[in-house]
């Protein structure tokens, strides 16, 4: 396949960027769209080029590294992680725009990579459990019903990879927030902390400078885990809950 | 999760400081509702509620013009004798009045501060634009200025008098008859009417899902009952000026 691809170059975090076109043959419809900017970066060194910098680690869509907006849509026009997207969506001769993530929260580091640390801190305000360790504990001695643990596991799925901030008009984490939350808050082992959890990743979701929900529901659409939005609707309850019961 | 790449930005932050910094007393329960976007969305979405509901009041009483100036001037005497004799005259008509300003304030200066945050969270947009979903956002910023400046032009036109050619205080009747026989009066009404349709079928679901209400068993009906009291009311209060200019009240 010949492509045109217009990608967003900015050489560091304060300075301007623009996008730039590249022209790029001999590109394989099995490849993974990282290959493909792996194989432009190839052309780009030879020709003595400055390399097109993507954040990416494990390639098979389960660490959330990877991600990038493609022609408008974050994670390009499949619902799966970017690594995990194949040149087969695309056709030859296909011009296809790639930019960064855009959100206040999420600051350009260089060309396709943001910082998404903010959402290391959201889950340091709470998105853990305290719990000796040691030996592993018996595994029936703290029965949970079966569909609390489909609830937990299916927030748990949640890579944490920022697709739904990236979609979001309003630059909201909303969705990812409710992903952590709800995963242990439904469970017994997340019990003792459910209200401070809720509260204080929510606080710091705030000071982060994300944005607040206005439930357009582009975040659900966008994310390659299909966390669903009523989980905000949940992580809304949570939320209120929490704010009556740590009053008294 | 991966660890995500950093940049100084948080350098001042403390080693071991999860970023969170939790104060050790926690603020109260309303402070905790101004401060937070999810609790500022909880406020918007009771004002709003309370307003709705005063809405379908609202309505069934406006509908009681089509039996006549009799009974709709009788109604309109009845809201200021409301609550007599344990209250004297035209205090219930006060508090519901105080009510209803206190939900008009409060929804607006949530939607005021949530909207500025919300688009100083996105700074720079995409260079590759596509038809995005904000479709719901735009039209509920729009819609709610529309209804904000449609509010302050109905209290003068029908409250106070105060742009209401050929209005006389105490004949509502009257008053509704002379203003849905301006043209301005029709388009300024139809308009808002339409506006607050679309309102309240956004506003209803949205407000179900920020008060934790909503579900995905609770859905469908949830925005079948959106989708229903906006078409009501819409229709409802356009039936008004149709009436007028159909000549059905005269
Ligand atoms: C002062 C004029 C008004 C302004 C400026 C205004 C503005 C807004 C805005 C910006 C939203 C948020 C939409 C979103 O975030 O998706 C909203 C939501 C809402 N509005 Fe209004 N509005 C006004 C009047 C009204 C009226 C008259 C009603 C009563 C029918 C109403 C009912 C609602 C409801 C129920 C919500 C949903 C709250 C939620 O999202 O949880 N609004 N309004
Ligand atoms: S909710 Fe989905 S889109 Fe958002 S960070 Fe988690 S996996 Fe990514
Ligand atoms: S590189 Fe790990 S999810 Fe894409």
């Amino acid at each position: 396949m010949r492509l045109t691809l217009r990608v967003w170059r900015q050489s560091a975090a304060d300075a301007t960027g623009a996008m730039v076109t590249y022209d790029i043959d001999g590109i394989s419809e099995d490849m993974s769209f990282l290959e493909m900017l792996d194989s432009l970066n190839e052309q780009l060194i030879l020709e003595g080029d400055d390399p097109v910098a993507f954040d990416h680690d494990c390639r098979e869509g389960i660490c959330g590294a990877c991600g990038v907006v493609i022609n408008g849509d974050a994670h390009g026009p499949e619902r799966t992680t970017t690594c995990q997207l194949h040149m087969r969506h695309f056709s030859d001769g296909d011009t296809i725009d790639v930019e960064p993530w855009r959100a206040g929260a999420f600051p350009v580091v260089k060309d396709l990579v943001v910082d998404r640390s903010a959402f290391d801190r959201i889950i340091g305000a709470g998105g853990y459990i305290s719990a000796p360790t040691g030996s592993a504990p018996e595994a029936h001695a703290t029965p949970v019903p079966k569909a609390d643990a489909d609830f937990a596991f299916e927030h748990a799925e949640c890579i944490g990879c920022g697709a739904c901030v990236a979609a979001c008009p309003n630059g909201s984490a909303m969705l990812f927030t409710s992903a952590k939350v709800n995963h242990l808050n439904v469970l017994p082992q997340g019990a003792p902390e459910r209200e401070t959890r809720v509260l204080d990743m929510v606080a710091t979701m705030d000071e982060e400078g994300f944005g607040g929900c206005t439930l357009t529901g582009e975040c659900a659409t966008a994310c390659p885990k299909g966390i669903p939005l009523p989980s905000i609707t949940a992580m809304n309850k949570e939320w209120l809950r929490a704010t009556r019961k740590v009053a008294r | 999760m991966a660890l995500a790449t950093r940049t100084d930005k948080r350098a001042d932050r403390k080693a071991g400081d999860p970023g969170g910094g939790r104060p050790g007393k926690r603020p109260s329960v309303l402070g905790t509702l101004w401060g937070s976007t999810v609790g500022k969305k909880a406020v918007m979405a009771v004002s709003g509620l309370v307003l709705l509901g005063y809405l379908v009041a609202h309505l069934l009483g406006n509908l009681k013009i089509f039996f006549g100036p009799g009974e709709f001037n009788e109604y309109g005497h009845w809201l200021r004798t409301m609550g007599e004799p344990v209250l004297h005259y035209e205090w219930a008509l006060w508090i519901v009045r105080v009510g209803l300003l206190a939900a008009v304030i409060l929804h607006g200066v949530c939607a005021y501060q949530l909207s500025r945050r919300d688009i100083a969270a996105r700074p720079t947009s995409y260079v590759h634009k596509r038809r995005r979903a904000s479709y719901a956002t735009r039209t509920m910023r729009w819609g709610g200025i529309i209804l904000a400046l449609f509010i302050v032009w109905h209290l003068l036109d029908l409250t106070t008098l105060t742009v209401n050619e050929n209005a006389q205080p105490g004949h509502p009747y009257e008053n509704v008859v002379a203003t849905f026989s301006t043209w301005y009066g029709n388009v300024i009404y139809i308009t808002a009417m339409l506006a607050l349709g679309m309102h309240i079928r956004h506003g209803f679901w949205s407000a179900a899902q920020t008060l934790g209400m909503g579900s995905a068993t609770r859905d469908r009906v949830l925005k079948i009952t959106a989708n229903g009291l906006a078409l009501v009311l819409t229709v409802g209060f356009i039936s008004l000026p149709v009436g007028v200019m159909t000549g059905l009240v005269s």
